[in-house]
This record gives C-alpha cells, sequence and structure tokens, in this order.
C-alpha cells in the first residue's frame, strides 16, 4: 500500500494538522510500511466474525438524574487561553 | 540504612513501629531524586513542598494509630493521570502548562489512603512509544545503561522505581506502556484487566485499551498498590462493578498444580535475542521445579496483533486527540485570525512527530473508502484474537511469554523506523486487544548487564492468580533484589 502526498495532505486536512513540506514524504513513507504490514489481515477471512470495539461486555450504563457536586464551571476557565465573563473566546467565526 | 532502597512493604513495616517517621522517608526520596536526577532525567515535575505536607498528615494518622498499607508512602505519578493543582503535562508542548482541576479517581484513592506525592514523572507523549523518546519534554535514561532507553510509555515510572527516586509508580498500559518498561528497568509492572481500574481522570489515549497499573520493586508492593486503585467507579462507565480482593493478603508462593500456557506462537517467533530465550527457558523450569505443569497451547492470531493494534490504537488515539483544539485548554497558537487556521496552528505546533504520525494513520483508518478495510477488518480480528484466549484459558491457568524480543535498545536507534518500534511490541498488546491482564516480573539479565522481563498473562479479573504465579517466580530467585548502580 503506497500512500501519496496527495492521500497524506488530504488525511492532514481532516486531521487539521498542517505539515511541513519538509515532513510530507517521511510521512507517506512511514505510514505506507504501516499499512502494508497491515495489509497482512487480509489473509484471514473475517466473513461473520462481529467487530470487538471493547474488550470487556457492558452495555448502556445508565444513572438516576439527580444532582451531585460536580466541579464548579467557573474553574474550568482557569486552563481557558482566552476567556470573559464565563465563555470561551475564539478567533472570529462569522465576518 | 538508605530509605529510598525500600519497598513498599518493608516501609510500612518500620512506619507501623514508628522506627521512620513518613517526613524523614519523603525527604530521604528527595534527597535521592536531587542526586540521581540529572543523570536518569525520569520526572518532569518533583513536587517537594506537597510531599512534605502529605508526609506530615501521614505521621499524624500514623500516631492515631489508623495506619494503612500506603499511609506515608511516596509514590511517582505518570504525568497524564490528573492531579489537581498540579500541572500534568502528558509529556507533550500542547498541554506543558494544563493544571488540572480535579484529581483522577485513582488520586483520590491514593490521596484517601495517605500516599505522598513525590511527583510527575516522564512518559512518551501522550503515552505513544515504547521508549519514552518521544517525550516533548525530555529524554529519559535505563538505569543500568544511560545509552539505553528506559523503556515507555511509562518510561519515567519505571526509570523512578529502578532508580530508588520513589518507592512505586503507577503508570498506563495501552500496548505494553506498564509492562516493557518494567521488563527493561528490572522491575515489576502491573496491567489489570480493562475495567478493573477506573480510567476517569486518565488523559486518553484509545479508550478500549487503556488501564492504570502499577510499577513497584517487587510483586507484594504491585498487589498492594493494586488493592489500593481497583473498583467500580461511577464516573468510569467502563469499569466493572465487581468485588475487588485483598491481592496483598491474598498473596500465597504455592503454585503446585498451577497449569501455565506456553503458546508456541511466542516461542517461535523471529528477533528473540538469545538472552531472553535463554532467560524464559529458566523461568520455565523455575517453574516446573516448583511444581506448575507446562501446557501447550495456541495463540493461532498472536501473529497478527500488531496489524491489528496499529490500526486500533491509532484509530481512537485520533478521535480522543481532537479535543485538542486550542479552545478550551491546553496550547493555543496566537497568530492565527481565522478558527480553522487557529485549529491548525495549535495543533501542528502542539503536537510531536509520533503524535501527529498515529493520528494521520488514524485518520486514514476511518476516512470514507478505508473504513471497512482498515479498521473494522481490524475490529473482526480483535474478536479472533479475544477468542483465542478465552480457549487458552480452557486449559491453562496463566500463560508465559517473553515481554520484548530484546533487551533495552540504544537511544536513537529506532528513532526513523516506526514499524520496527512498532514490531517490539508484539508480545504485550493482544493483552489489550482481549482486555485481559498481564504482568512482567524480573527474569533474567543480558550478557550486558541489561534487565529481562518475564511476561505472564491471566484470565478475566484473576488477578490474583496471576499475582501469586509472579509471587512465586520471585521467591525462588533472586533477579528483582539486583539493583543499578547509578553514577552521580
Amino acid at each position: 500500500m503506497k500512500l501519496t502526498r496527495t492521500d497524506v495532505l488530504h488525511v492532514a486536512a481532516l486531521a487539521r494538522l498542517n505539515l511541513t513540506e519538509s515532513s510530507i514524504d517521511p510521512f507517506a513513507e512511514q505510514l505506507g510500511a504501516v499499512l502494508e504490514y497491515a495489509a497482512a489481515l487480509n489473509r484471514l477471512d473475517t466473513t461473520g466474525v462481529p467487530p470487538t470495539f471493547h474488550a470487556v461486555d457492558i452495555s448502556n450504563v445508565f444513572r438516576e438524574d439527580v444532582p451531585g457536586n460536580h466541579l464548579d464551571a467557573m474553574d474550568t476557565f482557569a486552563n481557558a487561553p482566552e476567556s470573559e465573563d464565563g465563555h470561551f473566546i475564539v478567533p472570529k467565526v462569522i465576518e | 540504612m538508605n530509605l529510598h532502597e525500600l519497598t513498599i512493604h518493608e516501609a510500612h513495616d518500620l512506619l507501623k513501629k514508628k522506627e521512620i517517621s513518613a517526613r524523614e522517608l519523603a525527604l530521604d526520596v528527595m534527597r535521592r531524586i536531587a542526586a540521581v536526577e540529572p543523570s536518569i532525567d525520569a520526572y518532569i515535575t518533583v513536587t517537594k513542598e506537597l510531599a512534605l505536607t502529605q508526609a506530615d498528615q501521614a505521621d499524624q494518622q500514623i500516631k492515631n494509630g489508623d495506619a494503612g498499607m500506603l499511609t506515608g508512602i511516596p509514590l511517582a505519578i505518570k504525568d497524564l493521570i490528573c492531579t489537581r493543582g498540579v500541572r500534568t503535562t502528558c509529556a507533550s508542548r500542547m498541554l506543558e502548562n494544563f493544571v488540572p482541576p480535579y484529581n483522577a479517581t485513582v488520586m483520590e484513592k491514593l490521596n484517601q489512603a495517605g500516599a505522598v506525592m513525590t511527583g510527575k514523572v516522564n512518559m512518551d507523549e501522550f503515552a505513544m512509544g515504547s521508549s519514552t523518546e518521544n517525550s516533548g519534554i525530555k529524554i529519559t535514561k535505563n538505569p543500568w545503561n544511560p545509552d539505553r532507553v528506559p523503556g515507555g510509555s511509562s518510561g519515567g515510572s519505571a526509570a523512578a522505581v529502578a532508580a530508588d527516586m520513589c518507592l512505586g509508580s503507577l503508570g498506563s498500559d495501552t500496548g505494553g506502556s506498564i509492562r516493557q518498561p518494567a521488563a527493561h528497568c528490572g522491575v515489576v509492572g502491573f496491567k489489570p484487566t480493562y475495567g478493573r481500574v477506573s480510567r476517569f481522570g486518565l488523559v486518553a489515549f484509545a479508550s478500549s485499551l487503556d488501564q492504570i497499573g502499577p510499577l513497584t520493586k517487587d510483586v507484594q508492593d504491585a498487589a498492594i498498590l493494586l488493592t489500593a486503585i481497583s473498583g467500580y467507579d461511577p464516573k468510569d462507565s467502563t469499569s466493572i462493578n465487581r468485588p475487588v480482593p485483598d491481592y496483598f493478603n491474598g498473596l500465597s508462593n504455592n503454585i503446585k498444580g498451577l497449569r501455565i500456557g506456553i503458546p508456541k506462537e511466542y516461542h517461535t517467533t523471529d528477533g528473540v535475542s538469545p538472552d531472553v530465550t535463554a532467560a524464559i527457558q529458566n523461568a520455565m523450569s523455575v517453574y516446573k521445579d516448583a511444581g506448575a505443569s507446562l501446557v501447550d497451547i495456541s495463540l493461532p492470531h498472536a501473529p497478527y496483533a500488531v496489524a491489528v493494534y496499529y490500526l486500533i490504537a491509532p484509530a481512537e488515539a485520533s478521535s480522543n486527540l481532537s479535543r485538542y483544539d486550542g479552545v478550551k485548554y491546553g496550547l493555543r497558537d496566537q497568530k492565527a485570525i481565522s478558527l480553522i487556521d487557529m485549529y491548525r496552528e495549535t495543533r501542528s505546533g502542539g503536537f510531536g512527530p509520533e503524535v501527529k504520525r498515529r493520528i494521520l494513520l488514524g485518520t486514514y483508518a476511518l476516512s470514507a473508502g478505508y473504513y471497512d478495510a482498515y479498521y473494522k477488518k481490524a475490529s473482526q480480528v480483535r474478536t479472533l484474537i479475544k477468542g483465542d484466549f478465552v480457549k487458552a484459558f480452557e486449559i491453562c491457568d496463566v500463560i508465559l511469554a517473553p515481554v520484548t524480543p530484546t533487551p533495552a535498545f540504544k537511544i536513537g536507534e529506532n528513532a526513523d523506523d516506526p514499524l520496527t518500534m512498532y514490531l517490539s511490541d508484539i508480545f504485550t498488546l493482544s493483552a489489550n486487544l482481549a482486555g485481559i491482564p498481564g504482568l512482567s516480573v524480573p527474569c533474567g539479565f543480558s550478557g550486558d548487564g541489561l534487565p529481562i522481563g518475564l511476561q505472564l498473562l491471566g484470565n478475566y479479573f484473576d488477578e490474583q492468580t496471576l499475582l501469586n504465579t509472579a509471587y512465586a517466580f520471585e521467591q525462588a530467585t533472586e533477579f528483582h533484589t539486583r539493583r543499578p548502580e547509578i553514577k552521580i
């Protein structure tokens, strides 16, 4: 499985990453090598095998909706790069 | 007497008899950290003031006669476990200044138990790596040989325990990140069953694989720490509501009649060094002498573990790490003028190369047109890997294997070749994919004096049998008593 520069740039755009020019070819080569290795999985017939997304079987866990002591909302702003009056500030979205 | 050399259970006995105080113990460990940190680089943050405050509280507790096993015990915490008021970096520039507003559940439990935190220790960035070379903060050295890696991703934990810079440590294991550094540094490392320990407050890497567990100087200490951190947590809906045994009081070295499975696939893997093979063979004969029986088993899908893991873990990581967008916490690029550029510049500047590599790989495996071929296929083979273990445990009680194909490699040796680095995880990944518990216990040394680990894998929630099997080995051997000589 060879990855092209276009593939890498497409995936980087999906992942919201800018790549430096010099890193694109090495990433294409390294990711291609892993995908080529992973192609070994195609040797296995998995028709009808259910996928495992969780190692230990558990179904939905529900709890009663009761008020409790939770993190103070204002404490969550202590790490914010920029905030004001209980709001996170981000660059302007709408012109 | 050098107090920092004590095990947890030894220190507990002395504290309880009031032959030493928690303050003396904490001060001695702090002196040790100051002396060897320049050679080892295990710590990202040392919390001396907090440690002394906690030690004084512990001394009060001991005076009042209600000391538990961990009261006054100095522990180092991997820097991806949230500690209220203490910077938690994940060894990433992204979180270099992140101070959590809450504690992970395991920290609440340790605080409740009266433990003393010495600080936060180094790791591969966001726990992605097998050498701690991917840390965005510093490179940790193997205490047995400073030219070698300590393993990873819990390399700071393993090095700190091996170098007596704490009495024990908490790490996390997503594909071997506790067991592998424990093997490389000659200490004990334990990955519990998935769901045994709450993940609340553990910064997520791959949520279906991550578990917190102890790294310690011996098996008794692992049993003490595991007992303290296990249990159901309403804040982690994937934690399992089952009673927690007292693993320490349950320890027994009687393994007569124990059936130890020897997987033929693991013992015919290419690239295993002769030193490792010899140490594993020796472990098998130690067990035979102790009255256990060795059973041939087969894990036919084990050779596919690397392929499965390196699709599933990056896929989960790419999703989990989408939260680092520069909005709510962590790094933000201040120059960007549009929101989308702010996301991109923040993420590009905050993540190191291995984290980017895995985000790209995971995004690819989940992207339109490739989901079925990669992510879904890997998840189906994960079912087969899990099935192999379920079948194997019908005829054996524990499984014996190497932890790593070779002893610790040289710093920089695998830096440009991610796939080779990934392949070295072959023996540890399956336990995470299946969710079963596993541990590493020292079982020998290479010709050039590097430690070798023995891996034992157990059935779901059968941590006690696993600990007993390792304890029996420890009682019959002396590898765990050896300590590295560190040039200061």
